[in-house]
């Protein structure tokens, strides 16, 4: 055993070397030249696709609204609220505001009101409790002619100035790095003794939200496995030239426009469009009967089903084409009935098939967005609509980070997973 | 698929049924797509077909929302058709406007994508690659995680390094979102590839780059064009991206076209998706072309 050893080790190349160092040393080449033909690209998605994802995470646990003003213009950066942050250094959470504490907030709504950052931190603290945002701009309006003894001053303003909430919120506010979006996002708040509570029953949304996106995307993985199935198993079954013909009634959707399809269901299913207008002209319904199809959670399954059928198909069908179909003939003449024979030999091949269609299906639904903004009315939105509202409408930008945060997470779990049992290299696409 | 002579009663009437059932799904599949075409040429505002289009009444049918199309936006839609009218549309009119930046996007998006992507498909389908599934699993996330997560996260990222409101951070988007599609398209084009033929052209004294343009490329060559087709749809059809870091004069056509859905849909949209068809028709008709090209360059005869 150490002679056949020795005896390796004393191979050389023509130049010398050992020849196991040589192989090696080769092998690291070739090893690094792969990898340099796929830096540029990785660096390229690094820069463009990742650092944003994580700086959108960073916004989700991040807002200095309450702590610093950056000028537009000079980008000249004011540190704010200085004073009542050390108060609040100085005393722990649940301390009555004294008078130190209103003379703090007095002198730092000086800086607020020269900065003009009074709005800045209002819709900070507004975050955390409503209504806190008008109390701001109309204190910094009156800055100037706050006077001592100012816990006095403060509720001449306005008594909700001694409202705990508020004084929690502030607390929450003053350090820029929180968890309290993640909180709200799962429908949590903190009280004012720094415990987590729920919110109000009536102000409960997110959770809902989520869930809902969740029972709609099974609901459309079950449609498009019900519907791809027998078409997939006709296309796999037929001759080659006339499944490559039907292939394209399936392949067509796929490369037509979202937005293209998008319309054409809200064109089918309007109240006075093709599919109504179908019903009522052959008398199944009377005309004041109509059925609303549309801007509710009927259009987003529809049209959903209908866009996301492609993923379905595509999958089955490349797991059913290489299928033997001696074996169910051999099934049949062992006497099984041709139910059984699809049950207990053909339907467990296509196993895999299903599985990778359908994690893929709801992969792409949990987060899908046009469609519903589109045709889902007030009950049929999904939680990426509610993150497009926070961006552009509330404009509460670290709670939409928040929720996309989360949903970010639950699809990058199910990724991993369909990686583990499909494998990214066995997606294909037509 | 065809039906055993011995098949008993039960069976015929449940092979009929199934091929019923597949038909109509088939239908399901392509009749949204379809019905957009004879209403866009609907002669009233309506989303549904007249009567005097279901009786083919020539008054039933006009060009009228494709008319729209070039009018809208211009300074003098009215005037007489001559070269200062058309100047005037190709100038001023939104949609093809709108198309001009639809197409200046989509390209350099294409290019940028399909050229990085190519190469690191090179790279991925070389069995020494050192992690490979990880890094295959980065480059192809853009497609699996949602737009509307990327949109975000790109608008923290623009505002911060000064892309956002300009052409360049909409291409680099872009390209990020069709990088996948070219990863996948070459890579399943580079497996059936002999890498012997490399290995004679390297041994025949060609220099890398040289195998890569005489050899390899004219043989993944199929691959490489459906994944930048594929790459360019992707830039011709994304509007949450757009919506988010876009200026507000930067309209594209999915954008117009949301818009327009949004605010006042009009037939007018329906123009345009029926465009938009025949644009995915052909670009599926190529696609196919290329596949089967494929095929028979690699042997892989269709079985």
């Amino acid at each position: 055993m150490t002679a056949e050893t020795g005896a390796q080790d004393a191979l050389v190349t023509a130049d010398g070397k050992p020849l196991k160092a040589a192989l090696r040393a080769a092998q690291a080449r070739s090893k690094r030249r792969a990898f340099y033909l796929v830096a540029p690209l990785l660096v390229f998605i690094l820069l463009t696709f990742v650092a944003p994802i994580l700086q959108m995470l960073h916004q989700s646990i991040h807002n200095d609204g309450f702590t610093m003003h950056e000028d537009v213009i000079s980008h000249e950066r004011t540190p704010l609220m200085v004073n009542l942050r050390q108060w609040f250094d100085e005393n722990p959470r649940g301390t009555a505001p004294d008078e130190a504490a209103y003379a703090a907030i007095a002198a730092d709504l000086l800086v607020l009101r020269e900065v003009k950052a009074g709005g800045q931190v209002g819709t900070r603290v507004n975050y955390e409790r409503s209504r806190s945002r008008s109390m701001f701009t109309k204190a910094v309006r009156r800055a100037e002619r706050l006077e001592p003894p100012f816990e006095a001053a403060f509720m001449d303003l306005d008594e909700d100035w001694a409202d705990p909430e508020l004084w929690a919120a502030m607390r929450s506010s003053a350090s820029a790095y929180t968890m309290n979006f993640y909180l709200a996002a799962i429908d949590k708040v903190r009280a004012p003794d720094g415990s987590i509570t729920n919110v109000d029953e009536d102000r409960a949304l997110y959770k809902k939200l989520f869930g809902r996106t969740l029972v709609l995307s099974l609901l459309i993985t079950f449609l498009t496995f019900v519907l791809a199935y027998p078409i997939a198993h006709l296309l796999a079954t037929l001759p080659l030239r006339y499944s490559n013909l039907l292939m394209i009634f399936v392949l067509l959707p796929f490369w037509t426009s979202l937005l293209v399809r998008t319309t054409s269901w809200m064109v089918l299913l309007q109240s006075q469009g093709v599919l109504n207008d179908a019903l009522v002209g052959s008398g199944i319904l009377a005309d004041e009967n109509r059925v609303q199809l549309m801007y509710n959670q009927a259009g987003t399954v529809i049209a959903m089903t209908h866009i996301l059928l492609p993923f379905m198909v595509l999958p089955l069908y490349s797991v059913m084409r290489p299928i033997n179909p001696s074996y169910v003939r051999a099934a049949r003449s062992l006497g099984a009935t041709s139910w059984t024979a699809f049950r207990r030999i053909y339907f467990p091949q296509t196993v895999p098939g299903i599985g990778a269609g359908a994690l893929l299906v709801f992969i792409l639904a949990v987060g899908y967005y046009i469609t519903p903004a589109l045709v889902g009315g007030a009950d049929g939105t999904l939680i990426s609509n509610l993150i497009a509202y926070h961006m552009t409408g509330s404009l509460n930008w670290s709670l939409a980070a928040a929720l996309a945060g989360m949903l970010l997470i639950g699809i990058l779990i199910l990724y991993w997973l369909y990686d583990l049992l499909v494998g990214i290299d066995n997606l294909k696409l037509g | 698929m065809a039906l055993p002579k011995h098949a008993d009663t039960l069976e015929r009437v449940w092979h009929y049924t199934y091929l019923v059932i597949c038909g109509l799904i088939f239908l399901f599949l392509i009749a949204p797509i379809l019905i957009v075409i004879p209403l866009s040429f609907n002669a009233e505002p309506y989303f549904t077909f007249t009567e005097k289009m279901l009786a083919f009444d020539p008054t039933g049918y006009s060009t009228r929302w494709y008319d729209l199309l070039l009018t809208f936006g211009m300074d003098s839609p009215e005037g007489a058709r001559d070269g200062s009218w058309w100047r005037d549309a190709w100038a001023n009119s939104a949609w093809i406007n709108a198309a001009k930046n639809s197409v200046i996007i989509g390209f350099f998006s294409t290019l940028l994508a399909t050229a990085l992507g190519t190469l690191a498909a090179l790279g991925l389908s070389r069995p020494e690659m050192p992690f490979r599934r990880a890094i295959m699993a980065v480059l192809i996330s853009p497609m699996i995680v949602p737009i509307i997560i990327t949109a975000t996260g790109l608008f923290f990222f623009y505002s911060k390094t000064g892309l956002a409101n300009s052409y360049g951070g909409i291409i680099l988007a872009h390209a990020t979102l069709g990088i996948p599609f070219v990863i996948i398209t070459v890579t399943a084009t580079l497996v059936g590839f002999d890498h012997s033929l490399t290995r004679a052209a390297a041994s025949l004294g060609a220099t890398p780059s040289k195998t890569f343009f005489s050899i390899t490329l004219p043989l993944i060559l199929p691959g490489v064009i459906s994944g930048a087709l594929f790459a360019f749809v992707t830039s011709f059809d994304e509007v949450v991206v757009v919506l988010f870091v876009a200026a507000h004069d930067q309209q594209t056509i999915p954008r117009q076209m949301w818009n327009g859905i949004r605010e006042q849909i009009s037939p007018a949209i329906l123009s345009v998706a029926t465009l938009l068809v025949i644009f995915s028709v052909t670009l599926l008709t190529v696609v196919e072309l290329l596949r089967r090209r494929s095929e028979k360059q690699r042997g892989l005869s269709p079985s």
